[in-house]
């Protein structure tokens, strides 16, 4: 019982990972109506941007919020720079620009920083607490993700940037006939998302070490999140990351063999997607015809 | 979403676009490009006579996706998975029963096949996006069930083949006779596919692509179609990989790994998605850019490669094949009211979506 407990806890903390990552996907699919496959690379990069902070003795908590903006800055220029002359163009040019994003920065990252896994410091001190239940750094980024997703949540629901993003959004054409500048709307949301993912990055380095693919599998968990809480509904992918943080940590300890920990995570969201196909919370697409 | 999924070429060359046969020069045209092929091989050195025959096998996968993704609109990020199938059903056979080789290609095409069905079956119940996570997954797990099941596939070890040898009574090297066996292959592939693509079932694809409730309104059977197209695609992918395998005289876990899915993707989009000669430009990229990349930076190789994908997305975006067929087209003067028409209809196209 206690070790159900414990491995239920320590997977909500891989799920906090997978959702902030989820989210930054669903940001870029509510607004684009595709999937950042660059998603997981660009938190890497970020990542190694708070690294070579750190390094360069930056204090720990000023390096990660320099680090955020940073990357929203790297964003929005992404965005302007890479994404904006094939915006109109369609859905599998998208993807392979994507494709070409994601090898172009992992790529660059081996280059600049060689391939050798780096550790990466934390703040949280490996510690065990409540009785072994959770360590204290599963507990600070269950804590990191959680004020991150509500204060990006009352930005959405509060201010009047969030509105107009949630506007550019959900209706182009009316929000653009509003006065709103619907192409920076969509570069903010870029930047927001690079944010997002940057903090997942730090988060999640200290785990997994620090090298130029440590986000493939991560980025796939978080896809698979968003599908499965429903990829058009930000809530959802967040819990489904939650989910599927669990699920994977579960299935790992009492199921299958760890090599085939990632097909079996897989398989099981594959199952839940054909039951049902727009994902637990998403809403149906209804097409006119 | 009418008109999103690819960017359909406005003049599509030869008769491709009305299901003709083909024009006198498009014939000639093709005969020339094999002898030229067929030439090749006695003027380069062996290693280029194995690439040439590496990209011709890719070639043919690229065409085998083409036809799911391109013409019936599936997108599909695992075809790699159907490549090692194929693969290692020809490995297996020639390792564990002594098939010959060429007994082999038959099985391992009707294998994928039969995975492919099954795959479209619960894939008829997802749509864009969702289908490409689970096609992902699929590649991603490939070369993990490949490691598990190590007590027929060698684990990661893989299997060593005897390269397939060309008969006594022909004069030429194994590498020659191979190359020759994998173009007579896309020979009959793509003539294959031509046949299929051009007629009623290429129609009832793309309309299943453009519009899958007014076909299923015009009585195309979409359920059946979409599966088929999941079959035969997996099919022809299959059959590339068996040659793969015997052209490389090994196969492993790692060499069907995800990147492999990802380039059969980029190969198909590149080389000019939803038309026949462009999976021969994309067998071409999939083959030789990554290795030109190497050439110009040696650091930094996947970096030019995704700067390559990204001019080739910027400058040509309907694919290499498209490009051409727009250039020949402004070449021979093609009427401006016909040019005009197709803007019209692609117009009306995005209003109705």
């Amino acid at each position: 019982m206690d070790q159900l407990l414990q491995q239920t806890l320590s997977g909500v903390a891989t799920g906090a990972i997978y959702a902030s990552l989820a989210l930054a996907l669903v940001m870029i699919y509510r607004a684009t109506e595709s999937v950042n496959f660059a998603q997981g690379e660009m938190a890497m990069f970020s990542t190694y941007i708070a690294w070579t902070l750190i390094q360069a003795g930056v204090p720990y908590w000023a390096a990660f919020l320099l680090t955020v903006a940073i990357s929203f800055i790297g964003g929005v220029l992404i965005e302007r720079i890479v994404i904006r002359p094939v915006e109109t163009a369609p859905i599998l040019t998208h993807v392979i620009v994507f494709i070409a994003l994601l090898l172009i920065l992992n790529s660059l990252a081996g280059w600049i920083f060689t391939y050798t896994e780096k550790e990466f410091p934390s703040p949280f001190h490996d510690k065990p607490l409540f009785h072994g239940m959770i360590t204290s750094q599963d507990l600070g980024v269950i804590g990191v993700t959680l004020c991150m997703l509500i204060l990006l949540f009352l930005f959405f629901r509060f201010t009047p940037l969030g509105l107009a993003m949630r506007a550019a959004a959900q209706n182009p054409a009316s929000a653009k006939l509003a006065g709103i500048r619907v192409g920076w709307m969509l570069a903010i949301g870029w930047g927001l998302a690079a944010a997002v993912g940057a903090v997942a990055g730090i988060m999640v380095a200290p785990v997994t070490f620090l090298d130029p693919n440590m986000m493939s599998g991560v980025l796939l968990y978080a896809f698979a999140g968003a599908l499965l809480g429903g990829i058009s509904s930000p809530g959802g992918a967040v819990l489904g990351g939650f989910i599927v943080g669990v699920l994977e940590n579960l299935v790992g300890t009492y199921l299958i063999a760890s090599e085939l920990k990632l097909s079996a995570a897989l398989l099981l969201i594959v199952i839940t997607l054909v039951v049902k196909p727009s994902g637990l919370f998403g809403t149906i697409l209804v097409r006119r015809v | 979403m009418t008109g999103r999924f690819v960017t359909v070429p406005s003049a599509l060359p030869g008769g491709e676009a009305r299901g003709q046969s083909l024009s006198h020069q498009a014939r000639l045209g093709i005969a020339l490009a094999f002898a030229i092929a067929a030439g090749v091989p006695w003027v380069v050195s062996g290693y280029s006579t194995f690439q040439l025959t590496q990209a011709t096998i890719y070639a043919i996968a690229v065409l085998g996706l083409n036809l799911l993704t391109g013409y019936n609109g599936q997108i599909s990020l695992g075809h790699g998975a159907f490549f090692a199938i194929g693969g290692y059903t020809t490995a297996i056979m020639m390792h564990r029963w002594g098939v010959p080789f060429y007994l082999t290609i038959a099985p391992a095409g009707a294998l994928s096949f039969v995975v492919g069905v099954l795959f479209g079956l619960p894939a008829l119940r997802l749509e864009g996006l969702y289908l490409a996570l689970v096609t992902l997954s699929m590649a991603v797990a490939t070369p993990q069930f490949l490691k598990y099941f190590d007590s027929w596939t060698g684990g990661s070890q893989g299997i060593v083949l005897k390269k397939p040898a060309p008969p006594t009574w022909l004069p030429i090297g194994t590498d020659r006779w191979l190359f020759y066996l994998a173009l007579a292959t896309l020979a009959l592939v793509f003539w294959a596919g031509r046949n299929l693509l051009m007629g009623r079932t290429g129609r009832a694809l793309v309309a299943i692509r453009e519009h899958p409730i007014s076909a299923t309104a015009m009585g195309v059977n979409t359920a059946l179609y979409k599966t088929m197209a999941f079959g035969v695609s997996a099919l022809v992918t299959g059959i590339a990989g068996a040659l793969g395998a015997g052209v490389v005289g090994f196969v492993s876990p790692d060499s069907y790994n995800v990147f492999l899915s990802i380039s059969f993707l980029v190969g198909s989009v590149v080389g000019g998605i939803a038309t026949i000669s462009g999976a021969l430009f994309g067998g071409l990229f999939i083959e030789y850019v990554p290795n030109f990349a190497s050439d110009i930076s040696d650091a930094a190789p996947w970096a030019i490669y995704g700067l390559f994908l990204l001019a080739f997305m910027y400058l040509m975006p309907k694919g290499i094949a498209g490009a051409l067929a727009d250039g020949l087209a402004s070449l021979r003067r093609v009427p401006k009211a016909n040019a005009a028409l197709a803007g019209d209809r692609s117009g009306k196209q995005t209003q109705s979506s």
